[in-house]
């Protein structure tokens, strides 16, 4: 009997200071939940985790915790989950195209209406062409974080024993044709050794579709997000050179190519050129088992490839002080030494002009030019296909993507098939 | 308390109750309300952004008809039964015979059987996807040494769903080897000496003996392997995410992604009725085989 | 416990059944040698294998690094100890009410039971994620475990082996004034023993691989138990690394493979005696 008293004395006692601790605790800090999406590989959460720690070195009154949640797609499905719940993190970095689902769920709140409109001068910081797909209706909802194009990248010991230039790259569509022609390798039977080129058709497929359509003078959607392209004449014909290049030209895999296994395809020596996210730059940096070559898509119109990759979102179920104490965040995270920082260790691009002014990063770029590729495409690129309901329009259009590099519906078929798709699920946001 | 309350039947009933009530509950609340509430669910279209639901009647439904990624769900989740079903089934029953044989190493065959159960399938499909690759995989290294052109298994419409199929008997074999291991077991050795005698060949005392024998064991297994055929959808996240354009989409995966990517709850709510629909069209055919197995009891 | 059989093959037959036997092991067992191999060397050696590869470690101190698998290995322990002891008890009594009375109802009581065979908590996702939100309890180990406290499966394979104990048992226990709960504990769970065991293993392997309503129901590496974890940790958008992949599903598969190689043998014997049928 005593014994349990004594106990129970003991739980008072210890819930008692429990609430102490937690009382004091709130009164002076603001606790903050951050979810990021693992889209790098290597210690991440490491890298992550450190930039966390040295902020809430600088700013005692902010604690944050960092959730890392899977690839994007993964961390908006636990983000809007969680909002389901009632407990959404405060902050998170979420595709740039699911602005408009965001919105749509009421799931975030707008930069503009967190501060007050003379402290909202700080977007102008970043490059614009990021900024395109972070605003809507004249707000501010996004702000870029880790950010991407699409660049190209060549294995120039393959250049050379095909008998090209390993310094250069095909510069436009005809030219990717021929260096293809010349870099696919088949052995006595015929059996391809080496591709020449392979632009994967899973995961994103929808980006690498927009690079060829936006190369072919063709935007897919409109600035709304609620009317889509895919049928137009040049998205149709963009994908006809998807599917030539394996069908026709046969210097590209038939089928879908893999997202997940295609910079290891180039590991392998299984392609002599791939498109991938510019993000895999430090992968293949320190993969690559041979010298390699980076550079801007090639152009057919016109250069071009879309941006990608995640923005700061703050989310509206946030108290004032907690979307202050975020907005605190991520501007430290964004600021433009971070900025350098984090392109450096992961190959993204660092996304405002100042960042690439720092000493680091000017070190960094001499010492590895190519850094600066995706930077410089910049000045050609197009906000990535972003609509209402973004998940299910880009899930019909990477179906009629598949559909036609599998050889099961005609392009022009299979394009039209999701364009009826897609003004079906956009129906009721178009107005 | 009443004396009415204080006969033994009615103790009894009370008893008999109390000791249900705890399961009950938990199945009600997990089973038949989420089913019931599934049911209504199918009715409504979510409102956007914490908007309220609106009634939409059989919408839903009318949708499924016209809905062709369903429709290949639906059919490629036929297929999936069809193949992994007998086949595995098939290769359990064999694998039990082979360890049941007294080989050389039947421990270590039984471990290596038993192996795909133990590891989960989400980390192994990562395996498979090695085992698929184009060019540089596992199966084109093999093939490419015996002179086939190389396959895009995954990729080509044709392929990826019996790949997908392969890895879930893979997974599925040996765990439904040891209910008929256990069951071989039991089977008393005096049979085949009878059998012997009347000088039956070996072929006629498995055909007509042994798998009779295993065949109230067969029907538990064959519940189960159905119950997985429309629930194993794990590594379809790994593998292929349901495409190349669908042709790899099983229902419970369609589900997923329309309730929890969409967020169309309410058309999930109504795929969810397809496929409870299918479960319970196999629960009847289970409970005639518990009636069944309660006879010879 | 391997009877000889006068059927087993002989001769040439034999010689053809353990080429087949040991041809299916090694198609079987491929997955895991597979991952030994790559785990245990360097990235490079993921899609060739010559013998002169070096050994390394650093695929494992990599993946340990990378993601909090000690906390995922505590969840995934802590949900299956909560899956299970919730199923033995919740089982035993029903079981035992459904074997030993009858009352009025009874069958379609059963039958109610029965029907969670078939329309199990997988397939209710989205209903079931609802009610987790509604009582607060979301992104837990309770949360995961909760749809599948009381098991069909269960309370049926306890009813068979129950009803096969003779009813003198329980009366003898009864004469010496034993109550129900008492009888239950002191006669029926000590027969039942191998039926505990077998479901046991079932229900344990099954649940540290489940996948798909974990993923749901968690958010945080607070809950989020080894296979969400490991998928987490396997989708980078950077492209698949399998030496670290491999190295990850070795150690979270280590305790299980482990457990299942020293006690297969009492494994299949207690299935052997549950007789599972």
């Amino acid at each position: 009997m005593t014994g349990f008293r004594k106990a129970c004395t003991l739980a008072a006692a210890a819930l008692l200071s429990l609430t102490l601790l937690a009382g004091t605790a709130l009164a002076e800090k603001v606790n903050l939940t951050f979810y990021f999406p693992v889209s790098v590989g290597g210690p991440i959460t490491k890298i992550v985790e450190g930039m966390t720690e040295q902020f809430m070195k600088e700013h005692p009154d902010i604690q944050v915790t960092p959730v890392y949640a899977g690839i994007y797609r993964e961390t908006l499905t636990k983000a809007l989950t969680a909002l389901r719940g009632g407990e959404p993190p405060h902050v998170a970095v979420l595709l740039s195209t699911d602005m408009y689902t965001l919105i749509d769920e009421d799931a975030v709140v707008a930069y503009d209406d967190i501060l007050k409109p003379e402290e909202m001068g700080f977007t102008k910081a970043y490059f614009p062409g990021f900024m395109r797909n972070s605003q809507t209706g004249g707000k501010t909802w996004g702000i870029p974080f880790q950010r991407s194009t699409i660049v190209m990248y060549w294995n120039k010991e393959a250049f050379k024993a095909a008998g090209l230039d390993p310094e250069k790259g095909p510069a436009n569509w005809n030219e990717l044709v021929e260096m293809g022609k010349k870099l696919t390798m088949r052995d006595a039977s015929g059996k391809v050794t080496q591709w020449g080129v392979a632009i994967p058709t899973t995961g994103y497929a929808y980006w690498m579709f927009q690079a060829l359509a936006i190369q072919n003078g063709v935007e897919l959607m409109n600035a709304e997000g609620t009317r889509t392209y895919f049928d137009a004449p040049k998205a149709i014909e963009a994908l006809q050179f998807l599917v030539d290049l394996a069908y026709r030209h046969e210097v590209s895999p038939k089928g879908t190519i893999d997202w997940a296994t295609t910079p290891r395809d180039f590991f392998e020596r299984k392609t002599a050129i791939m498109w991938t996210t510019t993000g895999n730059l430090t992968n293949v940096r320190t993969n690559a088992p041979f010298p390699f070559g980076v550079g801007m898509l090639p152009a057919s119109a016109r250069p071009g490839s879309p941006t990608g990759g995640g923005n700061f979102y703050i989310f509206k179920k946030a108290t004032p002080a907690e979307r202050k104490a975020a907005v605190t965040f991520v501007q430290w995270m964004t600021s433009a030494e971070r900025a350098a920082q984090w392109g450096i260790d992961t190959g993204y691009v660092a996304v405002r002009p100042d960042a690439w002014e720092t000493p680091a990063m000017k070190d960094y770029v001499a010492k590895f030019p190519v850094a600066a590729v995706a930077r410089d495409q910049l000045a050609h690129a197009v906000p990535e296909l972003s609509t209402h309901d973004n998940q299910r329009v880009t899930k019909a259009l990477d179906d009629a993507i598949q559909a036609a590099v599998t050889g099961s519906k005609k392009p022009a078929d299979a394009l039209k098939d999701a364009q009826k798709e897609a003004e079906r699920i956009l129906r009721r946001y178009g107005k | 308390m009443p004396p009415a309350f204080r006969s033994p039947a009615t103790m009894r009933t009370i008893h008999a109750w109390l000791l249900l009530l705890p399961a009950l509950a938990f199945i009600a609340a997990f089973t038949h309300v989420p089913a019931v509430n599934t049911f209504l669910h199918s009715f409504f279209l979510d409102g956007r952004g914490g908007a309220p639901a609106q009634f939409v009647g059989l919408e839903h439904y009318q949708y499924l008809l016209e809905d062709e990624v369903f429709r290949k769900a639906l059919v490629n989740n036929l297929l999936f039964a069809s193949g992994t079903i007998p086949l595995s089934i098939g290769l359990a029953m064999t694998m039990a015979f082979l360890v049941n044989a007294g080989l050389a190493g039947q421990s270590v065959l039984r471990l290596c059987y038993f192996v795909p159960t133990v590891l989960p399938m989400i980390a192994v499909a990562n395996i498979w996807l090695f085992f698929y690759t184009p060019e540089y995989g596992l199966l084109e290294q093999i093939r490419g040494a015996l002179g086939f052109t190389g396959v895009n298994w995954l990729g080509s419409e044709s392929t990826a769903l019996p790949c997908v199929i392969a890895v879930a008997v893979w997974k599925d074999a040996g765990f439904f080897m040891i209910f008929y291991l256990a069951a071989l077991q039991q089977i008393p050795p005096s049979l085949a000496e009878a059998a012997m005698l009347e000088g039956a060949s070996r072929l006629y005392y498995y055909r007509r003996v042994v798998i009779p024998l295993l065949m109230p064991t067969t029907l538990f297994v064959l519940v189960n392997a159905t119950i997985n055929a429309f629930r194993m959808v794990d590594h379809l996240f790994v593998l292929t995410q349901g495409g190349p354009n669908n042709a790899s989409s099983l229902l419970l995966y369609y589900i997923y992604e329309v309730s929890f990517k969409y967020w169309d709850t309410g058309y999930g709510a109504a795929l969810t009725m397809v496929l409870l629909g299918f479960l319970a069209l196999a629960s009847i055919g289970q409970f005639g085989f518990l009636d069944r197995k309660v006879h010879y009891r | 416990m391997s009877q000889t059989n006068i059927y087993d093959s002989r001769g040439l037959a034999r010689v053809l059944d353990t080429a087949a036997a040991w041809t299916l092991a090694v198609l079987w067992a491929l997955p895991l040698l597979y991952a030994v191999w790559t785990a245990f060397h360097p990235s490079e050696f993921s899609t060739r294998f010559t013998l002169a590869a070096p050994l390394t470690l650093d695929n494992f101190r990599a993946a340990w690094d990378a993601a909090p698998f000690a906390r995922y290995l505590v969840n995934t322990v802590l949900l299956v100890t909560l899956v299970l002891s919730g199923q033995l008890v919740l089982c035993t009594l029903a079981a035992y009410a459904f074997a030993k009375y009858d009352f009025p109802g009874k069958g379609i009581l059963f039958a109610l039971v029965l029907m969670q065979l078939m329309i199990m908590p997988d397939v209710l996702v989205v209903e079931n994620y609802r009610t987790m939100s509604a009582i607060g309890v979301l992104d837990s180990t309770l949360a995961i475990g909760l749809p599948y406290m009381a098991s069909a499966f269960g309370i049926f394979l306890l009813r068979q082996t129950f009803k096969s104990i003779p009813k003198e048992l329980d009366e003898a226990a009864a004469v010496e004034g034993a109550s129900t709960l008492q009888i239950l504990w002191k006669v029926y769970v000590p027969l039942g023993k191998p039926v505990y065991l077998a479901y046991a293993l079932v229900s344990v392997s099954y649940h540290w691989n489940n996948f798909l309503w974990p993923l749901i129901v968690t958010n945080t590496t607070n809950s989020r138990p080894l296979t969400v974890g490991l998928q987490v940790f396997s989708s980078t958008e950077q492209g698949v690394d399998w030496s670290i992949i491999t190295a990850a599903t070795l150690m979270t598969s280590g305790p299980l493979l482990i457990g299942f190689l020293l006690f297969q043998r009492q494994f299949v014997q207690s299935f052997m005696r549950a007789g599972i049928k």
